[in-house]
């Protein structure tokens, strides 16, 4: 986390809407198997789990936080930290890879200022790398917020990513 | 309780419905090497080096002996040249991550592993999870566990349950195989984080 673009470290993310996070957690209370689903659907809306969200959810569940932040950790699917609100994922698979990928990621890192992995501070994008999409004859392909986008030259993906608000 | 019957280095030996291999032969006074076993806890099988080889039905194969259940009639080889060859890869890896490990130095001592033969990449951590789990099904405490996954894998205290608990406790600093000061310093870092943040 060397980039001091990096919103990880200082940004406390956008305010927790504190009262929806607790009516997830209600719904399971004193319910352990339910953990993985009350994580899904907190990351769903919020973005990211705090740890102070972490250690509720460990409360209300009965399930001892060191598990919890264990699996907070393991899943890809779930972020410690906050996520920007676009996701903008860039396939680096071979073929991909051929076609220029290289130098659309590097017009992206250029643009938003951050590299796979990291958030930029106005929580805008969220920049990762992926190794296939499964959609190899659209390379080189960038994926915003699930949504493909194909034959993609640097200039365009440049474009593409002004469009984002 | 019908007793098993099986026979673990040319040594019939009897075992009890629900025992495991290594505790059969533990019994039998035969010595398994092992690094995340113990006692006290459930079988784990993380570090694989109590992997023995059992011949049923005319096969033979290699399965790792504190979680496979003792069987009648398995006929079990705890040492073969195959096994040892195993065995040594298993501690070169460890010990890329341990090098200065007492017990895993003993061991590659009896096995011929050379400490040197991968790069080293010294986290002091084999992931044996001894301390994890010690923590967890005896303390009942959850104060440390595991974060991250694959290469990034390490354990973690809490330091909000480590504060409270750890420095009374501390029972599992000698469960460590490779050395406790890795478990004091993630202690030490643990608690400065919570300075940190209060």
């Amino acid at each position: 986390m060397s980039n001091p673009e990096c919103a990880c470290h200082e940004s406390k993310g956008e305010p927790l809407d504190a009262a929806r996070i607790d009516q997830i957690i209600t719904a399971h209370r004193g319910d352990p198997s339910a953990l993985i689903q009350v994580m899904l659907e907190i990351q769903a809306e919020n973005r990211w789990l705090p740890r102070e969200v972490l250690a509720r959810m460990a409360e209300a569940l009965q399930v001892p936080l060191a598990r919890v932040q264990h699996i907070a950790t393991f899943y890809k699917a779930f972020s410690p930290v906050p996520k920007g609100r676009h996701d903008v994922h860039i396939c680096m698979g071979t073929a991909c890879h051929v076609r220029g990928a290289p130098r659309i990621l590097d017009t992206v890192e250029e643009l938003t200022g951050i590299a796979p992995g990291e958030t930029d501070m106005e929580l805008k994008f969220s920049l990762e790398t992926v190794n296939c999409l499964g959609c190899c004859a659209l390379g080189p392909v960038v994926e915003i917020d699930g949504k493909a986008h194909g034959h993609l030259s640097p200039a365009q993906s440049a474009e593409l990513l002004q469009g984002y608000e | 309780m019908s007793e098993i019957q099986l026979e673990i280095d040319g040594t019939p030996v009897t075992a009890t419905p629900g025992m495991t291999l290594l505790e059969a032969a533990r019994a039998a006074g035969l010595s398994i090497p092992t690094l995340c076993h113990h006692e006290g806890l459930e079988p784990y099988g993380g570090c694989r080096l109590c992997i023995v080889e059992v011949e049923q039905r005319g096969r033979t194969r290699l399965v790792v002996s504190c979680v496979f259940p003792a069987a009648a009639d398995l006929v079990v080889r705890t040492r073969s040249p195959k096994i040892d060859r195993m065995r040594k890869t298993i501690l070169e890896l460890l010990l890329a991550h341990a090098p200065h490990s007492p017990r895993l130095g003993e061991l590659a001592a009896e096995y011929g592993a050379d400490p040197n033969r991968f790069e080293q990449e010294a986290a002091f951590c084999v992931h044996c999870g001894l301390c994890v789990r010690y923590c967890a099904e005896v303390k009942q405490l959850h104060a440390v566990g595991f974060i991250d996954r694959g290469i990034t894998k390490e354990i973690s205290f809490l330091p909000e349950i480590a504060l409270r608990e750890c420095n009374r406790c501390k029972e599992c600093f000698p469960l460590c195989p490779t050395s406790y000061l890795q478990a004091a310093f993630v202690l030490v870092e643990g608690l400065m984080s919570t300075n940190g943040r209060a």
